[in-house]
């Protein structure tokens, strides 16, 4: 009782804190940005550097997706120089999940994250396996055809990742890549809204959203969500661009944003606004810093980040308790 | 129907556009993946303002894209758009010191299949302009509608001009009596070549010959070729003519009236499939 009234306390002073420095900073980059000059009913939201009202935002973003969902992964290989899969590697590196572990990849579309994660957790079983079976040299027969069986059996628990995607067009395009890549074993194609997950509470060890949570309307609602479906000591963890501290690089990083990827979009994609939607909507979301703090208010704990390229993706983690 | 459309695009952080003209308001459809709403950014429906770098990095993209795949038209349309600005001035120009091209410039008609009375035109006697041309569109299956809008050009007028371009490529083929076959494609694109100065038409002219086979290289090299150019050397500008006004019209007539001799051969017309 006095835990819950202590966490009710504790996030009543940080979010006291924020406003001020809300106030303080005269300007909130925190989306979605509530235009309390318009009626209730027509909040207003920044889609890239426009304003929509917050209802068409998921409508626009939905059209963008299904429009780039099938040069997606090349053109992410395109922009970001194949960089892209080495954060992608680096954010399965700090998952460092078990067998057994329960994957939630929300906004997952095309499946990376989750081939990466079902490919980690096989190379870590087999890990496993040689190890017992190193250490079971001296088994009697017996021995040995029981743990051959298990093998067979899968004692214990599977690891399964689920794909949940609010576009059909991307789950559509994943599971293409899946079945060419071979991988069917351990994996779910779910169609949902990160703001309202179709699971129940207390299902998953591991929730990602990579590259997803910006083009979210209400964060903050995925953010409980995400606390919802996670259990008790599950981890959140979401990789995303962000601010890039250093100016030179900056420089470099906005003439490139603003210059080549929409040009990349409509060369190879032939899609020059959803590019540019894309590069805008970078901008618009909050710092490391920012974020963090949304995410500790959303009640996760032990919220950290990890800068890669300078700045340019982050990969904010958090535990819930 | 005149609107001020506000511009955002001026506080962006990159981009300052000296833009102040009023647009008018058209419910001009786009063919491509456009949002649909009434506020659009830039001069005109579709127009995406584009600096100079992108401009360049675009024509290199697109150039690269459509070598790499001839299909991908709106590759070549993108490369037209950005490489053709001093030759859309001078297409302009010289529509403007056209009696007919001045009414084109000024009443900006658009060929697509809703502004086309196509019963009408089956209606009328083979031979005429017409009739003619909507065989060519049955016999190629073709139609069009298939143009891309124009997206690069940033000024109003010159992008009429280039989507005019774009719309009467076809109406070209039927004036020269080309299929839709590469070869007929690259005589076309040499007549154009000749005629509007495009550098886009150019490389297409230079480059389109390496994928024909010798037996058309040489019909294209020996007859086709020289009566394109020549024909695009003399023929008065294309883009002038008030062509929905004149479907009753013989074409043989219209041919004269251009200065666009018939064709030496008519290479096979395959039916696309």
């Amino acid at each position: 009782m006095a835990a819950s009234v202590r966490l009710l306390v504790r996030q009543a002073i940080r979010l006291s804190h924020r406003n001020i420095t809300v106030t303080a900073a005269g300007v909130s980059a925190r989306p979605p940005c509530r235009c309390f000059s318009e009626s209730a009913e027509e909040r207003s939201t920044h889609f890239g550097f426009e304003t929509v009202p917050e209802a068409e935002k998921a409508k626009r973003v939905y059209k963008v997706f299904e429009n780039v969902a099938q040069k997606y992964d090349i053109m992410n290989d395109a922009m970001s120089l194949g960089i892209h899969r080495l954060w992608k590697d680096m954010l399965l590196h700090a998952m460092h999940p078990q067998p057994g572990a329960r994957l939630l990849d929300v906004a997952g579309g095309t499946g990376d994250i989750s081939f990466r994660f079902l490919e980690y957790v096989r190379s870590q079983r087999e890990r496993q396996q040689r190890r017992a079976v190193r250490f079971g040299q001296t088994l009697s027969w017996q021995d040995i055809s029981n743990s051959y069986s298990t093998i067979e059996t899968d004692g214990p628990r599977e690891s399964t990742a689920v794909v949940c995607d609010i576009n059909k067009e991307m789950l559509k395009v994943g599971k293409e890549k899946a079945e060419s890549l071979g991988i069917t074993a351990g994996l779910s194609w779910v169609v949902g809204d990160a703001e309202e997950l179709p699971f129940d509470d207390d299902q998953f060890d591991i929730y990602t959203i990579a590259f997803g949570i910006r083009n979210v309307t209400h964060i903050d609602q995925a953010l409980q969500e995400a606390l919802r479906v996670l259990k008790p000591g599950g981890r959140f963890m979401c990789l995303e661009f962000s601010k890039v501290t250093n100016p030179l690089l900056a420089r470099l990083y906005d003439a490139y944003s603003f210059q080549m990827i929409p040009v990349l979009g409509e060369v190879i994609a032939g899609d020059w606004k959803s590019y540019q939607y894309l590069v805008e909507s970078i901008r618009k979301f909050p710092s490391q810093e920012e974020f963090k703090s949304m995410i500790e208010d959303a009640g996760f704990y032990c919220v950290q980040y990890y800068n890669f390229t300078g700045g340019v993706v982050a990969l904010h983690s958090g535990f819930k308790l | 129907m005149w609107l001020l459309i506000p511009f955002r695009w001026i506080n962006r952080r990159r981009h300052c556009f000296t833009v102040s003209k009023v647009v008018c308001v058209q419910q001009l459809r786009s063919s491509s993946t456009e949002f649909t709403n009434i506020h659009y950014d830039g001069l005109y429906p579709g127009h995406i303002p584009t600096t100079a770098v992108q401009k360049a990095l675009l024509s290199i993209g697109s150039g690269v894209a459509a070598l790499q795949n001839p299909y991908r038209h709106d590759m070549v349309a993108v490369l037209g758009e950005t490489t053709g600005h001093l030759a859309l001035i001078k297409l302009r120009d010289r529509m403007r010191n056209d009696p007919e091209g001045y009414a084109v410039l000024t009443e900006r008609p658009r060929i697509r299949l809703s502004t086309l009375d196509l019963t009408k035109m089956a209606s009328l006697p083979d031979g005429s302009f017409g009739r003619e041309y909507l065989r060519f569109l049955e016999d190629n299956d073709v139609t069009p509608d298939s143009r891309a809008d124009v997206k690069f050009v940033d000024n109003e007028e010159l992008a009429y001009v280039m989507q005019r371009y774009r719309e009467v490529h076809d109406l070209l083929h039927t004036l020269l009596g080309m299929p839709t076959n590469m070869l007929g494609e690259v005589a076309v694109k040499w007549f154009e070549a000749a005629q509007t100065g495009l550098p886009m038409c150019a490389l297409g002219a230079v480059l389109g010959p390496l994928r024909l086979n010798a037996s058309r290289l040489q019909s294209l090299f020996t007859s086709l070729g020289p009566w394109a150019l020549q024909s695009g050397r003399c023929a008065r500008c294309v883009l002038s003519i008030f062509y929905e006004r004149r479907w009753e019209q013989s074409l043989e007539d219209l041919r004269r009236e251009l200065n666009i001799e018939p064709p030496p051969v008519i290479p096979k017309a395959k039916k696309k499939t």
